[in-house]
């Protein structure tokens, strides 16, 4: 049986830090980053205080151990999608995953005669580094309308034409929480010849992902969103893709020969990619995060969130003061203002009450061209957030005129 | 103004200047102002800061751009306290500014209704909005 409260026992964090400000706190950051369970911990504490040492063919016992959690990690993580192990790439997170596939797939391939198909609803790592593509290679980054704050496949063939090469876009949006019809839109770019990368930072941590099924060409995530450590993340791609990419790291651990004359011979990916020690500690935290969001079950998660996420809805609405961006939107981000009060004072004020938020424009300038506001509060669930929690977020925001309270109290 | 106004008063001032700012604006004359860009990582506040000098004198400052309500108040008392103020005594004014927001001694006769940020600690996040305005100021008449 699906039990929050009974799972918030598993995360010393909650036990540690009660109160914020005075006040019980409520952490509502969780598209930021979650907390970690004892589980994930004790991985951590296990490599450093009983596993501790370099991966990569050490001729010893527990460097074996070592290699062998790196090989069970990476097993476990081609289940969780559903792939070759060998399409299972470590990165320190969906940034330099997208950087990875940015550099790696479109500088060596893209040209001036190139588009590159984006959405302003982005984050910022999901645009800087196809405009990086752009500079070097010519090729140019065009953005999908949104309808509603939407993607729908329909401004997807509207968007795109003959020259698009490749459709970069978040399977959930950390700003308004829409999913994308990713499986339909991957049919109809395979359909066109094009390849397209799914940034799944907000998504692989709150629903179950099947890349076979979607048949998305690459896919990116990060540990430290789904109760792993910082540090640590994921790029898949297909095999042949992966095969003909470059790496932007290389040196120890990457090739198997080389020779005075600039010679080289790299080995297959995954480990082409994987150059230096790796995140060894990360890798230990990542394995206990997945398997304890498997016990818990992907499905569940999805479920209990969108409850949150509709129980939030129907509290706050008889708030006139608040505006809510992202009413129907299935995923547990709530994205909201209270009316005439700036973002920020509003998340400082929460903050005065306990409850952590996030004001701003979650790295997704381009957003707020489209919300027609500066800056909004957003507020993102995780399984370990309770109804009790949302009830003390409707409460303080009855007053949440009073922004400078935070301030006087 | 003495330091013992309270709070009541002190949340006026705040939003007062905050809502009608006197100081909030492009200046016309631009090409007669020094200016400086202010952001932050770890705030959305983004302001244009101005300062017109004669020789040694402020004879203007101003500001412009998106921010909170905190920035806005505390960048529009400061240009308050400067203006028609020789850079000497504009820097004294926003040393003991400073040294009031990061909870050391300061001399508030010279803070007037700057005296209102004194609760600022209380909210560690918000230090950088209280001053933002003022590191610019600084800034433009080192
Ligand atoms: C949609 C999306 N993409 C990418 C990122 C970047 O993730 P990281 O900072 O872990 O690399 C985030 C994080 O906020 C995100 O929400």
């Amino acid at each position: 049986m699906f039990d929050p409260n009974k799972l918030r026992k598993d995360f010393p964090f909650f036990e540690n830090v009660k109160k914020m400000q005075g006040n019980n706190l409520v952490y509502f950051d969780n598209a930021a980053t979650t907390q970690k369970p004892r589980q994930v911990l004790d991985s951590i504490i296990q490599y450093y205080s009983k596993e501790n040492a370099n991966s990569h063919r050490g001729d010893y016992d527990i460097a074996h151990l070592v290699d062998d959690k790196v090989d069970k990690t990476r097993d476990l993580v081609s289940k969780f999608l559903n792939c070759d192990k060998r399409e299972v790439v470590f990165t320190s997170g969906t940034t330099m995953s997208l950087n990875l596939i940015a550099y790696g797939y479109g500088q060596k391939f893209l040209t001036k005669d190139d588009e590159i198909l984006i959405s302003e609803e982005e984050h910022s790592s999901n645009i800087l580094p196809w405009y990086e593509v752009s500079k070097k290679t010519g090729a140019k980054v065009k953005f999908i309308r949104l309808v509603d704050g939407k993607i729908t496949l329909e401004e997807i063939k509207k968007a795109i034409s003959s020259k698009t090469k490749l459709i970069s876009l978040a399977q959930v949006s950390n700003v308004l929480g829409y999913k994308i019809p990713a499986k339909e839109i991957c049919k109809f770019a395979h359909e066109k010849g094009i390849l397209v990368s799914i940034d799944a930072a907000q998504s692989a941590p709150h629903m179950k992902i099947d890349v076979k099924d979607m048949d998305c060409d690459f896919l990116s995530f990060s540990g430290h969103k789904m109760c792993g450590p910082t540090g640590i993340g994921i790029l898949y791609g297909k095999f042949e893709l992966l095969n003909r990419m470059d790496s932007f790291l290389v040196g120890g651990g990457n090739n198997i020969t080389y020779d005075t004359g600039c010679n080289v011979s790299y080995l297959y990916p995954p480990e082409k990619f994987e150059a230096g020690t790796l995140n060894l500690a990360g890798i230990y935290g990542l394995y206990a995060a997945i398997k304890y969001l498997n016990d818990i079950g992907l499905d569940n998660i999805e479920n209990y969130e969108k409850e949150l996420k509709d129980y939030a809805i129907k509290k706050l609405s008889s708030n006139k003061n608040i505006i809510i961006y992202n009413k129907d939107s299935e995923t547990g981000i709530l994205t909201f203002n209270y009316n005439g009060v700036f973002a920020q004072d509003e998340a400082t004020y929460l903050n005065s009450k306990g409850i952590c938020v996030r004001s701003g424009q979650h790295c997704a300038k381009l957003l707020n061209d489209y919300l027609k506001t500066p800056a909004t509060i957003r507020a993102s669930f995780y399984f370990y957030n309770t109804k009790q929690e949302i009830d003390q977020l409707a409460k303080v925001l009855e007053n949440g005129g009073n922004f400078l309270d935070a301030y006087f109290n | 103004m003495p330091t013992s106004i309270n709070d009541k008063l002190k949340r006026e001032i705040i939003i007062d200047h905050y809502s009608s700012p006197r100081h909030k604006k492009t200046p016309e004359n631009i090409n007669d102002y020094q200016k400086i860009h202010m952001d932050s990582v770890s705030c959305i506040d983004n302001i244009y800061v101005y300062v017109k000098l004669d020789n040694d004198k402020i004879v203007d400052a101003c500001f412009d751009g998106v921010a909170c309500a905190i920035s806005t108040a505390s960048t529009d008392i400061l240009c308050d306290l400067i203006i028609n103020k020789t850079k000497a005594e504009a820097n004294y004014i926003l040393t003991q500014y400073l040294n009031m927001i990061y909870e050391k001694d300061f001399d508030d006769s010279v803070l007037d209704e700057a005296i209102v940020f004194s609760n600022t600690y209380k909210q560690a996040a918000r230090i950088k909005c209280a001053t933002i305005g003022c590191n610019g100021i600084e800034e433009l008449i080192k």
